[in-house]
């Protein structure tokens, strides 16, 4: 018999704490996935947020350093230029990365931090319960924009990846979806690419992920994913917003 | 050797090879010198976008296994007090270099102690302890310097070295002697890839309050130890002193001057000067309280570590407190005025 599909070597045998239907365990799934496939257990660390994925450390089975929340870029900078030959990735959310940790991703990327990015992006706050974030869209009601987000009030969605294509220091800038199987297989090339980008020393690469969150959207799973495809993808177009391998290919 | 240029000079000789910091006056000359020497030994400098990345990038670098540091002063060290509490929570080995500016807010950029409470209560979120280094001169500077380093990881605690403008900018003949030999225990605790080795984790969630109770414990008890083993202090003329000065950093030198000035005029006058003031030198002083009469606390601020000496000396002997705050630097004689005055007040 064939195996076709096992679990990845680096993801830990115990079950997760996501709610049904959250994108992390897709997103964790592929990441181990890449970690086998490029070989990369002996010389990746990761910088989790402060936020859901808090917690990633008990399913990444290679070395992880908590952040304080939006702190990650700062760290992994210390990271890598203490250990310039080894991976160092970044994975946040929409607050660590675009709320309270503005200032470290930019300059990160500003900088060309040869580190990666994975920039987990559901439009809410949701391991405090559902509050507005940065990305939270316009309309949108979350727990602390029950009347939906005005932006008189509360400003626009921030488009954080489009800021950092802007800057010389990012290498690659993507943004993928997890709306679909298609998509999620997107999702990995992109991710793959991040990381390879690093490896080249090329500069900082950020791979934005659209992705579900049917608790505090409080949608079903299934819901979760029209949604993300409907409206998500609507505000946050997905596609390469930079790449610095093309440019060399002109 | 001017004070600023002795402390990188001491940090690079102690082997650090990280620093990361942002400008703030009455510093910059560390960030300056780092920036220079960094590239000469082949370490890392990197000029942060904020006192808050950077003490992060000092994280990062610590949990990578470098020694690592970072300077500032008091509104720059405000900000990298969450990044203390994290390095104390995650047991990670780091040196901070305060100089302490007028306070509070933006103040001025005169020498100040008010910074005191901040530093030795732990400034950050938590129950955490962190040793605090006064230095008083150059060459205790770069001494001090270089141990700090050696604390930090025998400890795995971030480090505080308090000083302030007068100690950056003041010009003293030292000896730039190398680093003692002093065994530090290998760091089986660094994240540099799981490679032929089970992975690591670096982390302070501690969920379970029973689980975290245990941590703080575990914590305490390397605080108890420190406060056992670490506390420094330098006395002057205290032998037969019915007055005892106690003031620390520019405040000691300055009251040692006003003490050999109250000497010369027969009066019995000592000094304690504590060089930790975290863990402060309790001991010390609860000897001493058995055979002063009055004990004079004089601070460059409106009084945060007279608290400290009246615990110590528990109501056993009167304390009583000079200070000028607000970067104000007064001269020995102004100090020599006071000693008088309370010799005749208290008819000593």
């Amino acid at each position: 018999m064939k195996i076709v599909y096992t679990r990845p070597k680096c993801l830990k045998p115990v079950p997760n704490h996501y709610c049904p239907g959250c994108g992390h365990s897709i997103i964790h799934r592929l990441i181990c996935e890449l970690v086998d496939e490029m070989n990369m257990r002996g010389r990746i660390i990761c910088i989790p947020p402060a936020g859901c994925a808090v917690l990633a450390y008990n399913y990444f089975d290679f070395d992880v350093c908590e952040s304080a929340h939006g702190r990650g870029c700062a760290i992994a900078t210390g990271f890598k230029r203490a250990q310039p030959d080894r991976i160092i990735f970044t994975y946040q959310g929409d607050g660590d990365m675009a709320a309270i940790g503005t200032a470290e991703t930019l300059h990160a990327a500003n900088r060309g931090e040869k580190i990666t990015s994975i920039f987990v992006n559901n439009a809410v706050y949701g391991m405090t319960g559902g509050q507005m974030a940065p990305t939270t869209m316009i309309g949108q009601k979350t727990t602390t924009s029950p009347y939906g987000r005005r932006t008189e009030v509360e400003g626009y969605p921030l488009k954080i990846t489009e800021l950092i294509a802007t800057l010389p220091g990012a290498a690659y800038v993507v943004r993928t979806s997890l709306a679909n199987p298609a998509k999620i297989r997107e999702t990995k090339k992109a991710i793959k690419k991040a990381f390879e980008v690093q490896m080249a020393g090329a500069g900082y690469s950020l791979v934005e992920v659209l992705s579900p969150c049917p608790t505090n959207w409080k949608v079903s799973p299934r819901e979760a994913f029209a949604y993300l495809e409907e409206k998500m993808e609507k505000e946050y177009p997905i596609g390469v917003m930079k790449d610095y391998t093309a440019k060399k290919d002109k | 050797m001017k004070g600023t240029d002795a402390l990188g000079e001491a940090a690079i000789r102690a082997g650090c090879r990280c620093y990361f910091g942002y400008p703030i006056t009455p510093q910059n000359e560390v960030p300056e010198y780092m920036s220079r020497r960094m590239q000469e030994v082949g370490g890392v400098f990197l000029q942060g976008e904020s006192e808050i990345a950077s003490i992060n990038m000092v994280l990062g670098a610590a949990a990578s296994g470098m020694r690592a540091m970072t300077s500032s002063s008091s509104p720059g060290i405000s900000l990298k007090q969450e990044g203390l509490s994290f390095l104390a929570a995650l047991e990670l080995p780091a040196v901070i270099v305060n100089i302490n500016r007028g306070g509070p807010g933006l103040g001025n950029i005169a020498p100040s102690q008010g910074d005191y409470y901040q530093a030795t209560r732990g400034g950050g979120h938590g129950d955490y302890r962190m040793p605090v280094y006064a230095p008083a001169y150059v060459q205790e500077l770069y001494d001090i310097t270089m141990k700090s380093f050696d604390v930090a990881d025998l400890y795995r605690t971030p480090v505080m070295i308090l000083g302030d403008g007068m100690m950056g900018q003041i010009v003293e003949p030292i000896y730039l002697h190398e680093r003692p030999d002093v065994e530090i225990p290998p760091k089986d605790y660094i994240l540099d890839g799981a490679e032929n080795r089970p992975s690591r984790i670096i982390k302070s969630l501690i969920l379970d309050p029973v689980e975290m109770e245990e941590h703080n414990w575990k914590l305490k008890r390397k605080y108890d130890l420190m406060a056992h083993e670490l506390p420094e202090w330098e006395e002057f003329m205290t032998n037969d002193a019915k007055l005892t000065i106690i003031a620390y950093g520019t405040a000691a030198r300055i009251a040692k001057g006003a003490v050999k000035r109250a000497r010369s005029e027969g009066l019995k006058v000592g000094l304690l000067r504590p060089i930790t003031l975290w863990p402060f030198p309790e001991e010390a002083i609860r000897n001493l309280a058995k055979k002063t009469k009055l004990f004079l606390v004089f601070e460059m601020s409106t009084g945060q570590m007279i608290d400290d000496v009246r615990l110590a000396v528990e109501g056993k002997v009167p304390c009583e407190f000079y200070g000028r705050p607000g970067g104000v630097v007064p001269i020995p004689q102004e100090i020599a005025r006071i000693i008088e005055r309370y010799w005749l007040q208290k008819e000593l």
